[in-house]
Order: structure tokens, then C-alpha cells, then sequence
């Protein structure tokens, strides 16, 4: 393992506790998306591409998008 | 039960877990050490045997085909019991759409916002066809590239309005698409059985390695399940977006 390899395991550690301990739905839905670029990213430095390009289409912006419809559709438009 | 005694099966639980966890760990292989013989077969075979220079599709599409068509059904079955979920409620009848798209209110976007997605629309379409086309020469595949070019539609959306939006993005063709990419792939594995082969082998020609016109069915595969994906993708987030209409009096149920 390379110190490239490390910083990312640990980013990524980072990452998922931080969508875990954000509660606003809204701020999670973000920064799951950066979660799933810095996915990608650890992908990529342990020589995955195929795996890191489906985590970029799907992890960093396909789930968060639809996770933003969803926000959009329940949340009350007066608040 | 007692707090004493749920408290006893929790620590129970808890270190019986932690210590399989523990044996698990350290009999796993070394980091970047892969003690299996396929992966290493097939990264030194495939290249040869089937003229494609991305194994890993070689794997998805050809050696291990059946397990893929059963994983784009998944996504199929996925789609459509969305797309089920969601229509119950405004119907099925072909008439009037249940929110028609005139009547959403007008979000102004900035020019940055405006220029910015605009100028993504094409690079990420002609990456997302790029990687749906070259899916056996370079990483990437079918599923990436369908992906990519689902996500790319809703641009449409974030650049100008969702009356724009569902004007590129037409509900009743892409149904069609997201259809004929999921029968074509299991039509490819039948056309195989009337040229003689099993399902799902590798009839065609497998033509010159590095070239786009090589690895036999590979590639048509491939091609079937970027629709599949990209029309799927597109589905998605179309029906979600019905959802974020201003509701009805008559869309909410007393």
C-alpha cells in the first residue's frame, strides 16, 4: 500500500462518517455526492477504473440527484 | 426481560461479532495480493481468445454473460416497480398528463448556471456515447457509459426549465429504448442458440484486437445495455421529478 492508497482509504473513512453524522437531509445529499467522488478517487489508486467509473456515474451524482427529487418532492414549498 | 439481561446478551453478541470480525481479518489475503487463479487466467487469456482489451468487460459480457443479463433485469425490475409505485396514484390513461408541464413555475437560473450545464450537455453526452461504444477496448462499459447519459438528460432540466426538459427527454421513447435495450441482450443470447452455439456464446466474428469492430458479440451487448442504463437512468429521474410538482387538491388524499 502507497501513501496515495492510505490518504484515500482514510478520506474516505472520513467521508462516511460525515454523511452518517450530517442530519440535515439536504447537506447529506451533497456531501454523499463528494463522499462518492472521493469513492471514485480511491478507486482510481488501486487501479479499479471500471469499478471507479461506475462509482462517479452512479455514487457521486446519479443517487445523490435522485436523493435531491425526493428532498424536493416532500419538502413543503411554504417552509 | 431484564435490563441486566438484555445488557448480558448484548456484550455477548457484541464480542462474539467483534471476535469473528477479528478471525475474519487476519485470514484475509495481504493487501493487493489475489490468491484466486481465475482473475489472473483471464487477465492473460481474454486478450487472445476473445481480440477485446478490456478484460473486465470481457468478463461482464462473454465469460460470465449470464450473470449480467440476470443484473440488468435487476435494474429493469427496479425501474419498473418505480415506475409502478409512482403511477398508481396519477394513472394510466393516455389522456391529459396529471401535471402538465406549462403549469410548473418558472425557476430563473443564473447565466453561469445556465452556460455552465449547457457546455456539460455535450462533453458528457459525447463521453457517455464514447464509453458505451468502446466498452471492450477501454474501461468503462455499457453500464458507465448509460449511466453517464442518463445523468446527462436531466442537465436539460438544471440549464433551462422542466418544460424543456420533458421536450428532450420524451417519457414515451424512452420506455421504448429502456425495453429494447433489455430484450435485445437476451435476442443476442438466443441469436446465438440458432447459429448453433449455447446461450449467450460468442458466435460472431471476433474480428482484429484494438479495433472497434472486435469481440464478436461483446460489443453488441455492450450496446443493448447502454440503452438499457441510459433509458433506465432517464426513467428515474423523470418520475421523480413528476413528483416535485406543486401538489393538487385532488393529488392529496384526505
Amino acid at each position: 500500500m502507497n501513501a496515495l492508497q492510505v490518504v484515500m482509504f482514510l478520506l474516505v473513512a472520513a467521508g462516511g462518517t460525515l454523511t452518517v453524522l450530517t442530519r440535515d437531509p439536504l447537506r447529506q445529499a451533497l456531501i454523499f455526492s463528494l463522499y462518492g467522488l472521493l469513492m471514485t478517487i480511491l478507486f482510481v489508486v488501486i487501479k479499479a477504473g471500471d469499478v471507479a467509473l461506475s462509482e462517479l456515474a452512479v455514487g457521486a451524482a446519479a443517487t445523490p440527484l435522485m436523493l435531491l427529487a425526493a428532498i424536493a418532492s416532500v419538502r413543503n414549498p411554504d417552509e | 426481560m431484564s435490563t441486566r439481561l438484555r445488557l448480558f446478551v448484548l456484550w455477548v453478541g457484541a464480542v462474539g461479532l467483534g471476535l469473528l470480525i477479528a478471525i475474519a481479518i487476519w485470514r484475509l489475503p495481504g493487501f493487493g495480493h489475489y490468491p484466486g487463479p481465475y482473475g489472473d487466467m483471464l487477465n492473460s487469456l481474454a486478450p487472445y481468445e476473445r481480440q477485446v482489451t478490456n478484460v473486465v468487460t470481457a468478463i461482464n459480457f462473454d465469460y460470465r454473460a449470464l450473470d449480467t443479463l440476470g443484473e440488468e433485469f435487476i435494474l429493469f425490475a427496479a425501474v419498473s416497480g418505480l415506475v409502478l409505485l409512482l403511477r398508481g396514484k396519477r394513472g394510466e390513461s393516455a389522456g391529459e398528463p396529471p401535471n402538465p408541464p406549462d403549469e410548473r413555475a418558472l425557476v430563473p437560473r443564473s447565466d453561469a448556471l445556465r452556460w455552465a450545464s449547457l457546455g456539460f450537455i455535450a462533453v458528457i453526452n459525447l463521453f457517455g456515447s464514447y464509453m458505451v461504444l468502446h466498452g471492450h477496448l477501454t474501461p468503462g462499459g455499457g453500464f458507465q457509459g448509460g449511466a453517464i447519459l442518463g445523468i446527462a438528460s436531466i442537465l436539460v432540466y438544471v440549464a433551462f426549465d422542466y418544460r424543456s426538459y420533458r421536450k428532450t427527454t420524451p417519457k414515451e421513447w424512452i420506455e421504448v429504448v429502456e425495453a429494447i435495450g433489455a430484450g435485445s441482450y437476451a435476442l443476442v443470447g438466443l441469436g446465438a442458440i440458432f447459429a448453433g452455439g449455447a446461450f449467450l456464446q460468442n458466435v460472431l466474428p471476433l474480428g482484429e484486437r484494438g479495433h472497434l469492430f472486435s469481440g464478436g458479440t461483446i460489443p453488441l451487448i455492450n450496446f443493448a445495455v447502454g440503452l438499457e442504463v441510459a433509458a433506465g437512468f432517464a426513467l428515474l429521474f423523470l418520475e421523480f421529478l413528476e413528483e416535485t410538482r406543486t401538489p393538487k387538491p385532488e393529488d392529496i388524499e384526505s
